[in-house]
Parts: C-alpha cells; sequence; structure tokens
C-alpha cells in the first residue's frame, strides 16, 4: 500500500483550510501582505510535496521491479 | 503603422512561418493533426500544457482582477496548483486507456468507456458549450491587445475581427505541432514580460511593494483580504475546488494528455507545473500597481489595465512587444480551442451521427468547421460585457460536469453505468444553465442561510447535484449496464 500518496491532500487542505484564518493584510512577508504570502507559500509546498511522493513512488518501483526479476 | 503594431504584426508572422515550418514533411491525418502522432516528449508536453494553461486568461484576466477586485484574484494562483498535484494521480490512468484503445478526444474515451457512442455525441456537446466562452475570452483579450497597442488607432470591434482571422489561419496550417513549438516561444516572452513589469511597476511608481501594497490598503481598506460576504473565504475555497477539479476536463487539456509518450511526463509535470504558477505573482503585481496609476476602469474596463498602465509608463516598442506576448497568449490556447472544438463537432458529433463516413471526409469537414466556430464566438465577443475572469468560470462551470462521470469512470469495472454518467451529466448541466440564465446564486435561493452557505460558487451545487443523480442512477441501473473495455470496441 503506497501510503504516502496520502501526502497530496496537505496542500489543498492547508491552502485552502488556512484561508479564514490568514485573511489579514498583516503581518506583512517580504512586502506581501500576509493571505497573498500564505497562498504562494502553498504553491511552492504543493510542488515539493509532489516531487516527495515522485521520489518515494519511483523507489518503490525499482524495488517492485527488482523483486519481480 | 506605429512602431507597437510593428513588432506585434512581426511576431505574428513568425508564429505564421513556425507553424508552416513544423508540418513540412509530415502526412496530415486526423492522428498527425491533433495529437500529433502521440510521440512527444516530457519538454513538448510541457510547453504545450503551459501553452494552455498560460492564456490571455492569465496575463489580462489576472492582471485585471487585481486590479478591479483585488484579493479574490488569489484564487487562480491557488486552482493551478492543486490541479497539477490531481493530476499525478488521475493521468496516467487517462493516458494507459487513451493508449489502449487509440482514442484521439475526451468524448472518445467516454465513448469507450460506457460502450455508449450516444454519451460521447452528449460530452462533446457539453465540451463545445465550454470552449465557446473560453474561447470568446481569448478573442476578447486579442481585441484589447490589437485595439490598445494601436493607441486607439484600430477599434475593439476590428481588432476582433482581424485577430479570429489569424487565428483561423494559424489552425489551419499547422495544427497541433505549430502550437507546440509557438508555445516555446509565446512562453519565453511571457515569462520575461510579466516577472518584468512585476518588478518594474511597483518600484517605479511607488518604490517597492510593501510601500505599494499600503498605499492601495490606505485608499481602499480591505481590498488586500476577501470581504465578509460575495467573495468570502467560503466563496474563494469553493471556486478554487471547483475550478481544480475542472481543470483537466477541458476538452483541448484532456487532449494534450494523449499527445505524451510516457506516463511519467505527467508525473514530472506535477512537480514542475506548480513553480509555473508563480508568474501569476507578477502578474497580479502589475494589476496592483495600475490601481493608483490609471484609476477609473470600472467593469469588464479593468481588463484593460495592464496595457493601459504600459502605454503610460514605457514607449511604443516595449508597448508593442506587451503586446505581442499577449497575443501568443492568445493564440497559442485560442488555435487549441479552435482545433478541438472543430474535431469533437466533426468526429465525435458528425462522424457518430452519420457513421461509415471516410476519415479524409471528416478530416476536411473539421477544416472547415474551424471559420464556422470562430465566427460563433465573434458573435458573442461582440454581444457580452463580461470581464475575461467571469467568461472563465461561465466555461468551468460547464465543463467541470464531466468529473463526476469520470471519477466513476477509473475503475477497471466502473462503478457508474451508462444511465447514470447519461442522468448525471444533464442534471448537472441543466442546473448550471438554469442558474446562469435566470441568474440565481446562493444568496437569492437561501436567503436565510448563514453566508458560509449563501456564497459557494453556484457550479459546485450543479457538481453536487449532477455526483447526487449519478450515483442513485447508477445503483438504480448496475450492475447490468456496468460496461467493460470489451464491449466497446464493437463497430458502431
Amino acid at each position: 500500500m503506497r501510503w504516502y500518496r496520502w501526502l497530496a491532500l496537505v496542500p489543498a487542505i492547508g491552502m485552502l483550510g488556512g484561508v479564514p484564518f490568514v485573511n489579514r493584510v498583516e503581518p506583512w512577508v517580504f512586502g506581501l501582505p500576509l493571505l497573498l504570502a500564505w497562498v504562494l507559500v502553498w504553491v511552492l509546498l504543493t510542488s515539493a510535496t509532489m516531487w516527495l511522493i515522485y521520489a518515494l513512488d519511483r523507489r518503490h518501483e525499482r524495488r517492485a521491479e527488482q523483486s519481480g526479476a | 503603422m506605429n512602431p507597437a503594431l510593428l513588432v506585434i504584426g512581426a511576431v505574428l508572422a513568425l508564429a505564421l512561418a513556425l507553424g508552416v515550418r513544423a508540418r513540412r514533411g509530415r502526412t496530415m491525418t486526423l492522428e498527425e493533426w491533433t495529437v500529433g502522432g502521440r510521440g512527444f516528449g516530457t519538454v513538448f508536453v510541457f510547453l504545450l500544457m503551459a501553452g494552455e494553461i498560460y492564456t490571455t486568461f492569465t496575463f489580462l484576466g489576472g492582471s485585471g482582477w487585481a486590479y478591479g477586485k483585488g484579493a479574490p484574484a488569489f484564487y487562480i494562483l491557488c486552482y493551478g496548483a492543486l490541479a497539477y498535484a490531481l493530476s499525478y494521480f488521475l493521468l496516467p490512468v487517462i493516458w494507459r486507456y487513451a493508449r489502449e484503445h487509440q482514442l484521439l478526444s475526451q468524448a472518445d474515451y467516454f465513448t469507450s468507456k460506457f460502450g455508449s457512442p450516444g454519451l460521447g455525441v452528449l460530452v462533446s456537446v457539453v465540451s463545445v458549450i465550454a470552449i465557446v466562452p473560453y474561447l470568446v475570452l481569448q478573442l476578447k483579450g486579442l481585441g484589447i491587445i490589437v485595439s490598445e497597442a494601436s493607441y486607439g488607432a484600430i477599434t475593439s470591434n476590428s481588432a476582433v475581427w482581424i485577430s479570429s482571422a489569424v487565428l483561423v489561419v494559424y489552425v489551419v496550417v499547422s495544427g497541433v505541432r505549430g502550437s507546440a513549438w509557438t508555445a516555446v516561444v509565446k512562453d519565453v516572452m511571457i515569462l520575461v514580460v510579466a516577472i518584468a513589469l512585476g518588478l518594474y511597476l511597483p518600484l517605479h511608481y511607488y518604490g517597492g511593494m510593501r510601500t505599494m501594497f499600503e498605499r492601495i490598503e490606505a485608499a481602499k481598506p480591505g481590498f488586500l483580504t476577501l470581504p465578509a460576504t460575495g467573495m468570502s473565504p467560503s466563496w474563494f475555497i469553493s471556486t478554487v475546488i471547483l475550478t481544480s477539479l475542472g481543470f483537466y476536463m477541458w476538452p483541448h487539456t484532456f487532449g494534450a494528455v494523449y499527445t505524451a509518450r510516457h506516463e511519467n511526463v505527467f508525473r514530472r509535470n506535477a512537480v514542475v507545473m506548480p513553480l509555473y504558477q508563480l508568474v501569476l505573482l507578477f502578474v497580479f503585481l502589475a494589476g496592483f500597481a495600475a490601481i493608483q496609476q490609471v484609476p477609473g476602469l470600472t467593469g469588464s474596463a479593468a481588463d484593460l489595465s495592464l496595457l493601459r498602465v504600459s502605454r503610460q509608463t514605457f514607449g511604443p516598442w516595449i508597448v508593442g512587444t506587451i503586446g505581442a506576448a499577449g497575443l501568443l497568449t492568445a493564440l497559442v490556447p485560442g488555435s487549441m480551442l479552435l482545433m478541438t472544438a472543430a474535431t469533437l463537432v466533426a468526429k465525435n458529433v458528425y462522424g457518430r451521427l452519420a457513421p461509415g463516413t471516410p476519415e479524409v471526409r471528416v478530416t476536411l469537414l473539421a477544416k472547415w468547421l474551424v471559420p464556422v466556430i470562430a465566427l460563433v464566438s465573434v458573435y458573442f465577443t461582440m454581444r457580452g460585457g463580461e470581464t475575461l475572469v467571469t467568461l472563465l468560470l461561465m466555461g468551468y462551470n460547464f465543463v467541470t460536469q464531466l468529473f463526476p462521470p469520470l471519477l466513476f469512470s477509473l475503475g477497471r469495472k466502473p462503478y457508474a453505468t451508462r444511465a447514470g454518467a447519461f442522468a448525471g451529466i444533464l442534471s448537472g448541466v441543466a442546473t448550471v444553465a438554469w442558474l446562469t440564465l435566470s441568474g440565481v446564486t446562493m444568496a437569492t435561493l437561501v436567503p436565510s442561510w448563514p453566508d458560509v452557505v449563501k456564497d459557494l460558487n453556484a457550479g459546485i451545487i450543479a457538481m453536487l447535484v449532477n455526483t447526487v443523480v449519478l450515483l442513485v442512477v447508477s445503483l438504480a441501473t448496475g450492475p447490468r449496464g456496468a460496461t467493460d473495455a470489451a464491449v466497446t470496441s464493437r463497430p458502431v
């Protein structure tokens, strides 16, 4: 079972779930209002999460190939 | 002719030349024309997909909404990233099935999976209906660019006519390969132009981003956050969910999936593409910078803000370069949309209704339909007064209705039955049509309910109706109606 694939839900929940709580201008982050900065950070984290899942998938597939061969 | 129009004309000539060059040495079968012979690698598919996603909507619509509405525009940044995360799991499944069954279009998928040519026709019709507002959006964008770059010498209406003629020629000449090569030029230009504008304008006019945002906040308190009612967090979240689920339901995006050589292409794209969304930050910054420099653009005129502020800031050569980048952001996706709509009508509607039509005739019909669909779009472009973002959201409401049947069709033995898929799509589309035509929103439907419910995007409601109907009808008709792939290869 590739449990780690559920990690893909983290960016969705983080990005959207946080919106009601960070719907503010302050504190400023790198000169950006908080809400915009929040969304941006989660876009970056989405890419990072998918990279992690891809890396784990690759490892999983290599192992499956080895044990199959 | 002013220098701005000269630059735009030169880029247009280049795009056409690339299109003509790309088709040389290949016989144009329908498969070659539409899915490039299914032999594109990571880079090409990446560019094709980016080519569809960075449309004039991103460029003019994104800055227009930042200018006119403020924080609600941030939704555009969110939905793309989440859609790519979803694509990691969704696209390889579709791709494998499509290759096994030699599919060319989105409608083929539904026809084959449910063993129902009728469902393929229904899906095609829904897709074409959804494409029209999307095409109107591209034509409107082109019209804005050409007339702004001419400094008013060309009226917006004649600009729309010129643009649609260009689009038609481009599509007929080049097909999908032309799109991919022009996408290369377009991506480089849009990256450079968006980042340059987004960094330069706040610095030039305000001395920095923080100062710019502080001044906007002082002049319009609450502009940089979501309002408590209307485009509230509830609207924001439901809109992001709706649009990220609908993202790959667009027939041209779905079709681009088939061009890949290997399924790993999608998995790598899912890692890289969210980063590509960051371009939007700079587009927003340019839109925000325009607020106090070119004030007074209201309603759909907000879409002019990016080019107005550019005209005020730079000379005609630079305005021309910005306009040319904008032209490509409309031309590449516009050509994909036109080609997809034409292929859908020719192959998946006409071809099904008149079976036995030779492929040469279908291909010819597809090419003749290109100018016809362009004319329909011109008609709607001349009529409406919607902003670019509103148009896209309208298309999304329709196209997302294809997500529930797709989702419940993915397994080897699909949960959804033929009747379930039919009933689901029809009820979803009917709900959208009713909501759109009557202007009903959640707020008018249930006025006494809390704002959290009232602000929900109406498209979500339609999708829920669709899902419930699909599940109930599938339960009532299954498993008798459940078809396996084997049934579907029989001739129709």
